[in-house]
């Protein structure tokens, strides 16, 4: 029906980006009215029955209050014992197969040929009318192409000259937090940060950074896709900020280059000077999906895992004195913290083929969920895995970067904010002590907080 | 015995010997060489043990598969003497062969 393919799909040269979402949007209301659109789950929250009152086949992993409600060790515990390829045929997202340990994700993870990036990650779709494409969701050999030309922002040659940068930022952050009274560590500081340093990374105007922590939280957050708390209109509406800001910014740039002066090392003048992606704002769905899959990725991530980093050496006091007796542990500490935090818990994928695995057969187009949060406590590979071991030997060898072609390109970025950030912890405090349970996001995919009060005491001397 | 020079990418030298059949990546991080992470433990699937062999030596370490290739062009530093350690396998033929190593891995 060529009445109900894609809105956007025109060259902002003609209709300007954020008017096709607006467009889309009335589309989508429309088709709902004729009661042609796909139906969107609701969730509420009721409480989660132990894993031993269930049956193998009522177990379903993508309750998006899993997290919330601290069950998800057991679950994915029993998976990994007795069902390491599980399979759960009436989950609101549809069927999908659950791969629950260590080595059996880095094998789905290394066979981008046998289980598919596409269309999507999440367990769920995108919401309709709003299908960005990004190339973390794309196969070889188009992902090859996409992803090169952007990594060069988070490259290591680039971050060196970033890094006096972020510790000056980070700095301010911190000099500016209340002392022995409480405040959340969410928002001064994982929020705060990792806004800070999205708009660094893509020059987009300082005093409204925070805007692109919105914009990514509620990109990540549709029911449909994560069983997240947000809802169409919101979507469309922050698809059209989004391509708006963005739209502007490129143009700016754009500009800027045509007369003449050298390209800044942002994530836009990059794909402006590559030839493969000079002309990406006229595939609206591309540009957005870039520029959405670049603030999801250094978003959630590197936010919930400076929340987690606090959180775990309060639950591990052993290890704070550790550290405090030897800085030099940082670095593996940091490994430790994305691993122990595992901000996203999954990635999805489609076999291509039919693929035998754990006696169990997978059939072609049937979905995959990868459990990284599951497999980085799998005792098979990781001794005491539930742990928080600052020296922990191997601490790199962790799943939450994923493994293959997808790898997470940002992954040094992380490490380098999450290094400075304890770096200047250390030299200010002595101690963050957190001062109630922390809460905790509503996703399935988003494995974070959405606050947590914690009391700080400056350094003696 | 039969050893290689890595040398790290500001000059430094490390001759280490090794057993034939270990892997690039296995000798140097038995023996603790910075600047080989190794995350994936020798799975082809993480690209930070990238590593530089000249044409003298590359070539009698046979063909780079498809995987590895994969893997070696998400590297930024990538060059045509690029290799990824956990896949050259020694034999008593390297004696001598030379590694360089990057300035980052990623």
């Amino acid at each position: 029906m060529k009445l109900l393919e894609p809105v956007i799909e025109k060259s902002t040269a003609l209709v300007p980006m954020h008017l096709q979402i607006k467009g889309a949007h009335a589309f989508q209301k429309f088709k709902k009215r004729l009661g042609l659109a796909r139906a969107i789950p609701t969730f509420t929250e009721t409480l989660i029955p132990p894993v031993a009152d269930l049956s193998l086949g009522e177990i379903d992993v993508s309750n998006p209050f899993l997290f919330r409600q601290g069950r998800w060790l057991e679950y994915f515990q029993r998976l990994r014992d007795e069902s390491p390829v599980h399979y759960q045929a009436n989950s609101p997202f549809g069927p999908f197969w659950s791969v629950t340990r260590f080595e059996d994700i880095m094998y789905v993870d290394k066979h981008h040929e046998l289980f598919s990036a596409e269309p999507i990650i999440s367990i769920g779709p995108q919401p309709e009318g709003i299908e960005i494409q990004t190339f973390i969701a794309m196969d070889p050999p188009k992902h090859d192409v996409q992803r090169q030309a952007v990594q060069g922002v988070v490259a290591p040659q680039n971050l060196k000259e970033m890094e006096s940068l972020i510790r000056q930022r980070t700095c301010d952050v911190l000099d500016n937090l209340p002392v022995d009274e409480p405040f959340d560590w969410v928002d001064c500081v994982s929020i705060e940060l990792t806004s800070r340093m999205l708009a660094t990374l893509l020059d987009f105007p300082y005093e409204e950074r925070r805007k692109l922590a919105f914009w990514s939280d509620v990109a990540a957050a549709s029911p449909e896709t994560t069983g997240g708390t947000g809802y169409t209109a919101q979507a469309f509406e922050v698809a059209g900020a989004m391509a708006k800001g963005f739209s502007e910014l490129w143009r700016e740039k754009e500009a800027r280059l045509k007369s003449g002066q050298a390209p800044g090392f942002d994530l836009i003048s990059l794909l402006l000077t590559n030839e493969n992606t000079k002309d990406m704002i006229d595939r609206p769905m591309e540009f957005l999906g870039n520029m959405a899959l670049l603030i999801v990725g250094g978003n959630d991530t590197t936010r919930n895992s400076m929340t987690g980093g606090v959180f775990a050496l309060n639950q591990f006091p052993d290890e704070l004195a550790k550290l405090k007796a030897d800085p030099s542990l940082i670095p593996n500490m940091v490994s430790e913290i994305i691993r122990w935090q595992t901000p996203l818990a999954y990635m999805r994928r489609v076999a291509t083929q039919d693929v035998e695995l754990h006696g169990q057969t997978i059939k072609k187009g049937d979905k995959v969920v990868m459990w990284y949060a599951s497999g980085n406590r799998d005792e098979r590979a990781i001794e005491n895995p539930d742990a928080f071991i600052i020296d922990r030997k191997n601490a790199r060898k962790h799943l939450s970067f994923g493994f293959g072609v997808h790898r997470c390109m940002g992954n040094r970025l992380a490490e380098m904010q999450l290094k400075i950030l304890w770096e200047e912890l250390l030299s200010r405090f002595d101690d963050i002590e957190v001062l109630s349970e922390p809460e905790y996001v509503q996703s399935n995919f988003v494995k974070g907080y959405t606050s947590m009060q914690v009391k700080l005491t400056a350094k003696q001397g | 015995m039969s050893t290689i020079t890595l040398i790290e990418h500001d000059g430094t030298e490390h001759s280490l010997s090794y057993e034939n059949g270990q892997s690039v990546m296995e000798v140097a991080t038995e023996n603790m060489v910075p600047g080989i992470d190794a995350d994936c433990g020798g799975e082809c699937a993480c690209g930070t043990c990238h590593v530089f062999i000249d044409p003298q030596w590359r070539d009698q370490l046979g063909e780079i598969n498809l995987e590895e290739a994969q893997m070696l062009d998400m590297a930024p530093e990538k060059r045509e003497e690029s290799r990824l350690a956990c896949q050259v396998r020694l034999s008593a033929d390297d004696n001598g062969m030379v590694v360089k190593l990057p300035e980052f891995q990623m």
